[in-house]
Order: structure tokens, then C-alpha cells, then sequence
């Protein structure tokens, strides 16, 4: 029974990073129609800022948490107006340069920090948490509180604020949001930040459970891409649902079963969508 | 220039050690690579399954050999069959895709099947087979004996460059002119009676055949076949390769093969970096020369005859 407890706690984990993954990554495609294949690296830069700012500098985990969203934000605003900017009319280029990105990501990483490193990370709340004979590690438990509050602001933001609207009239149509007087520029600028800070948000959050290396980020951006086709690409609602979906049923079979044999049936769940369904659970209709 | 660089090749073992000419015998296999993928890129995609096709290729080959003892010539054709074979069954579902959703979808195919192989000990599980024996040729009392590095080369070159003639061949006949009319105008073909899904297929498939062949050299090669060897960081450098060495013309791709293999050995002193170097290169190329070092350095000119305007990464590929 521990252990089923156990298993379900982290599938409820395992959903809210990847929630906070997918989400900034039909965000960017809702808004660029970019698939941004450097997004899992950015998850990998969010681990490694709450490691130096947190633990190397000895500010504390929130310090190092905050650090990380600051650094990823800055990058992902970089990335946009150095790169993106110049290829919006170009998609499969656009997607080519993200892979780019990726590589110069995770060469830095290993440069700067090795690529055997055994960096840790306190977790901010230590300890477990006993709840009727059931033993749960209070971090697991800060993970998701962070990432319902985080998805949360976010739903709050995009609804409510002058911003939201703003993006999501340039995620429903370009031209349309453009003769409305709304700067394509500054709303792709701000969404590829926001996109990156929800990234490295996840890495940060997830740098007290994991091991930190430069290769961190792959497994996540092909969980990212499963997600997403499974969710509908440009669906931040199917993403989510789609995460929940995924990271449950992939703690279960790599638990019950093993790694390997859970992943080939994600591949093959996503080909699955692809071929019956391409449009995912929630997405718009798409010509494949 | 396509003497001089039959030339060229035909004297690498005489100048060269033997280290150097192992590493000639990879670069050939590279351009057979290169030159078979350009066929799918032809038809306007990019493709993540490639190098697991080419492992399908290597994995029958050791299969062939090790369980079968089976000859050189025989392994070869059975490799390209099998890989032309798998390319079949997933280009029925995989070609319904178009952009973005084709490369995930023959990733996702391409990664299922990789994993399959670290699964099953039946193909070696995660170490996959080592210990493939070299060709050896007994013609009536002259006999060759391939696991000498220089043989082997020679070997090597004959089959790439038989390939290659065939494959120029394809691309002057009416099926790669439908090809390239497809990459430039896929609603006007469609409109005029091609039916292009069937045409992309049959560019997947031939591709795969010579992956295949790809695949076999290989696995000889190296004496053994990893499941890793076939992982997506290869299938991210050949189409890095592509895009950079440009994939308009047969010859623009052979050469940047060849010049991007001689300047990832020379990279080979800062192993670490290369990742980074590539990216740094692929983001200057797609923001410069979207067209690749063919276009920069003006091959088009040269060997372009009548080929086209529009490149392929910069056609409309996304979702």
C-alpha cells in the first residue's frame, strides 16, 4: 500500500513538471507556430541556475529558484529577438535553429559544470511528511503546490490582463492582432520568455530529485513532444491533460514493468494519435 | 571534378596510414548516407528515421553473419531488403504526415524500434554484437582477404560508388524529376494527376534500400553494430550535414559530405565541444545561407543543371 501511495505521489509529480514543460510549449507554438526544440535544454539551464545561485552561492533555494526563472526568461527573450525574429516566415527553419540552440546549450553546460558532475540541491522543505501510516517526502509535495500555483497565474494572467488578450489574439490571428495595433514583436518576445521561465520554473523545481547533468533535458523534450501531440499542438488545456494523461501512465508501466518498455508505448501512443487522430486530444482540427 | 575525386579516392591507401584509411572507408559510408537521405529531402521532408533504417541494414548483417554465416554479396542484398522492407510498412502510416508531424512521426517510429533492439537479446540487447567477421573472396585461387583496411576501402568505394550511379540514374529519370516537381509544387503536381503521397513513398523506400547498403558496409566495418550507434544524435548530425553541406545538387552533397567528415575529425581535439561548434555552424547557415556551403561556395552553378529555385528547408515544411 506504501508503495502504491508512493507511486501515485509521484505521478501527481511527474504530471506537474511536465504540465509546466508542455505548457510553455504550446504557448510558443500557439503564438510563433515554432516547435521549440531547445525548450528541454532551458529546463536543463532552470536546474543549473537554482544549483549556482542557490547552492554555490549559498543564497538558498528560493534565491536559486528565482534565479532560475530570471536567467531562463532572459535567455528565451534572447533567443527570440537573436534568432526566431529574423526566421518568422520560415517554420522548418525556425525549428532547425531551435536545434542549434540546443547543441550550443548543452556544450555550455557540460563546459562550464563537466559533464559527470554531482551537483545537489537542497530541497527547501526537508523532510517527510507521515499522514496516516504513509510516508510522503514534503518536496514531491512542493512541486506540485508550485506548479498548480504557477499554471494557476498563468490561466489568471492570460484571461484577465491587457497581455493575455494581447496573446491570445496573436495566437488566434497574426494579421488580425497586428491591425489591432498589437507589436507581434514585443508578444513574441514576452511569450518565448514567458515559455522559457515555465521551462526552467519545472527544472528548477525538479533539481532537488534529479540527477543535474547536461543531458537532463532530452528525455524531457521528447516527453514534452509526446505530450503534446497527444494534447493537441497549440493546446495549453490538452497539454495539461495530456500531461496528467502521459506521466501517470508512464510512472506505471516503468514501475510495474520497466523504463524501456514504457517508453517504446508512449512513442507508440504518439504515433497512435498521430495516425487516428492528429489533432490530440483537445487541439483545433490540423492538416497533418 | 568527379575524376579528380575518383582519383583521390583511389590513392587514399597508398598515401594514407592505416587509421586514415579506416576513417576514408567511414566517409564513403557517410556519402552513401547523405545521398540516399537527399532523395528524401527531395520530395520536401526531413527525416529522423534514416539512421535506424541504416541500423536495420548493419542489424541483418550481423544477424546474417553471425547466426547464418552468410557471404559478403548475400548479406549485402538482404540488408537493403530488410531496411527498403521496414521503410514500406512505416512509410503507409508515417507518409499521411506532412512538416513537423513527419519528423515526430519517424522519430517516434524510428525510437520504438531502436529500443526494440537494446530490448531483445535476440539482437544483443544493449551491447548489441561485436566479433563480425571481414569478407573474405576466394575466386579460383586469388584470394582477398577484407579485413585488411586498404581491401576493405576499395570494397567500400566500388559499392558506394555503384550506389551512387544508380542513384544519379534515379534522380535523371522521370521518377526524380516527379520528385523535385513534388518538393517545388506539391498542389500543382497533385492538380495535374501525380500522386504524390505514392511518390514520396517510393522516395522513402529507394532511400532505405540504399541506407541499407549504408547500413551493411558499416556493420563490416566496425567488425560490430550498437544499438547507440543508431541513436537520434546521428539522426540530428545527417541532417545537420544535409542542411549545412545543402542537398540541391548530387554533387553539392557529396563534397560537403566529404569537407564536413574531414572537419569533424579535425574537431576531434576538443571531443567536448563539438556539439556546440555544430550548433554555432547551424545557426549561421540557416540565418545566412539558408541554401547551405553548396550555395556559398557556388557548386550550384556548376552542377545544378536544371535544378531550381526554391531550397528545401526554406519551403514551407512547419505544421
Amino acid at each position: 500500500m506504501q508503495f502504491l501511495v508512493e507511486t501515485v505521489l509521484n505521478s501527481a509529480m511527474a504530471s506537474a513538471s511536465t504540465a509546466l514543460v508542455v505548457v510553455g510549449l504550446a504557448l510558443i507554438f500557439g503564438v510563433m507556430r515554432i516547435e521549440n526544440f531547445a525548450h528541454g535544454e532551458l529546463y536543463m539551464v532552470g536546474a543549473y541556475a537554482t544549483w549556482l545561485f542557490g547552492t554555490s552561492f549559498g543564497a538558498g533555494y528560493w534565491v536559486g529558484f528565482a534565479a532560475a526563472i530570471l536567467v531562463t526568461a532572459v535567455l528565451g527573450a534572447a533567443i527570440e529577438i537573436l534568432l526566431l525574429r529574423r526566421l518568422r516566415n520560415n517554420p522548418m527553419g525556425a525549428l532547425i535553429v531551435t536545434i542549434g540552440v540546443l547543441l550550443i546549450l548543452q556544450t555550455g553546460a557540460a563546459w562550464f559544470f563537466g559533464i559527470n558532475s554531482n551537483l545537489l540541491v537542497d530541497a527547501p522543505v526537508s523532510g517527510v511528511l507521515s499522514l496516516g501510516g504513509f510516508n510522503m517526502p514534503w518536496h514531491r509535495i512542493v512541486v506540485i503546490a508550485a506548479a498548480v500555483l504557477i499554471l494557476t497565474a498563468l490561466t489568471v494572467i492570460l484571461r484577465t490582463t491587457k497581455f493575455g488578450w494581447a496573446l491570445r489574439a496573436v495566437a488566434q490571428d497574426k494579421d488580425a492582432a497586428n491591425l489591432q495595433g498589437i507589436s507581434i514583436g514585443r508578444i513574441s518576445m514576452s511569450a518565448m520568455a514567458l515559455s522559457a521561465a515555465l521551462a526552467g520554473a519545472a527544472g528548477s523545481l525538479m533539481a532537488p530529485i534529479v540527477r543535474i547533468s547536461p543531458f537532463m533535458g532530452q528525455p524531457v523534450i521528447i516527453t514534452a513532444f509526446i505530450v503534446i501531440i497527444l494534447g493537441g499542438i497549440g493546446s495549453m488545456e490538452g497539454a495539461i491533460v495530456a500531461a496528467v494523461i502521459y506521466s501517470t501512465f508512464f510512472t506505471f508501466v516503468s514501475v510495474y514493468f520497466d523504463t524501456t518498455i514504457a517508453n517504446v508505448a508512449g512513442l507508440c501512443l504518439m504515433l497512435a494519435v498521430l495516425i487516428v487522430k492528429p489533432s490530440g486530444l483537445m487541439g483545433k482540427a490540423q492538416k497533418v | 571534378m568527379t575524376t579528380t575525386l575518383a582519383i583521390a579516392a583511389c590513392a587514399v591507401p597508398f598515401v594514407a596510414g592505416d587509421y586514415y584509411t579506416s576513417f576514408a572507408t567511414e566517409i564513403a559510408i557517410t556519402v552513401l548516407m547523405l545521398s540516399s537521405y537527399r532523395i528524401v529531402v527531395l520530395t520536401g521532408e526531413w527525416s529522423f528515421a534514416h539512421v535506424v533504417l541504416q541500423g536495420a541494414g548493419a542489424y541483418t548483417a550481423a544477424i546474417m553473419v553471425k547466426d547464418h554465416g552468410a557471404s559478403f554479396p548475400i548479406s549485402l542484398v538482404a540488408g537493403s531488403i530488410v531496411a527498403a522492407a521496414i521503410a514500406a510498412v512505416l512509410s503507409m502510416p508515417l507518409l499521411k504526415m506532412r512538416g513537423f508531424y513527419f519528423l515526430m512521426g519517424t522519430f517516434a517510429a524510428a525510437e520504438a524500434i531502436r529500443l526494440l533492439w537494446r530490448k531483445f537479446t535476440y539482437f544483443g540487447g544493449t551491447r548489441g554484437f561485436s566479433g563480425i567477421s571481414a569478407p573474405y573472396f576466394d575466386f579460383g585461387g586469388v584470394q582477398i582477404d577484407f579485413g585488411r583496411s586498404a581491401n576493405y576501402y576499395f570494397l567500400t568505394l566500388a559499392v558506394v560508388a555503384a550506389c551512387l550511379v544508380l542513384l544519379w540514374r534515379l534522380e535523371r529519370s522521370r521518377l526524380g524529376k516527379v520528385w523535385k516537381t513534388i518538393e517545388q509544387q506539391d498542389v500543382l503536381a497533385q492538380s495535374v494527376g501525380i500522386d504524390t503521397r505514392r511518390y514520396r513513398r517510393i522516395a522513402f523506400v529507394i532511400a532505405a534500400a540504399f541506407a541499407g547498403i549504408a547500413g551493411v558496409l558499416l556493420a563490416y566495418a566496425f567488425g560490430s553494430v550498437t544499438p547507440n550507434r543508431f541513436s537520434l544524435n546521428f539522426a540530428l548530425y545527417l541532417m545537420i550535414w544535409a542542411i549545412v553541406g545543402g542537398t540541391r545538387t548530387f554533387f553539392g552533397v557529396i563534397v560537403g559530405g566529404i569537407v564536413l567528415m574531414a572537419f569533424d575529425e579535425s574537431l576531434r581535439f576538443a571531443e567536448q565541444l563539438r556539439p556546440g561548434v555544430y550548433g554555432v555552424i547551424l545557426i549561421l547557415v540557416m540565418l545566412f545561407w539558408p541554401q547551405g556551403l553548396e550555395r556559398l561556395i557556388g557548386w550550384t552553378g556548376l552542377y545544378g543543371r536544371g535544378v531550381s529555385k526554391a531550397a528545401p528547408v526554406s519551403s514551407e515544411g512547419g505544421a
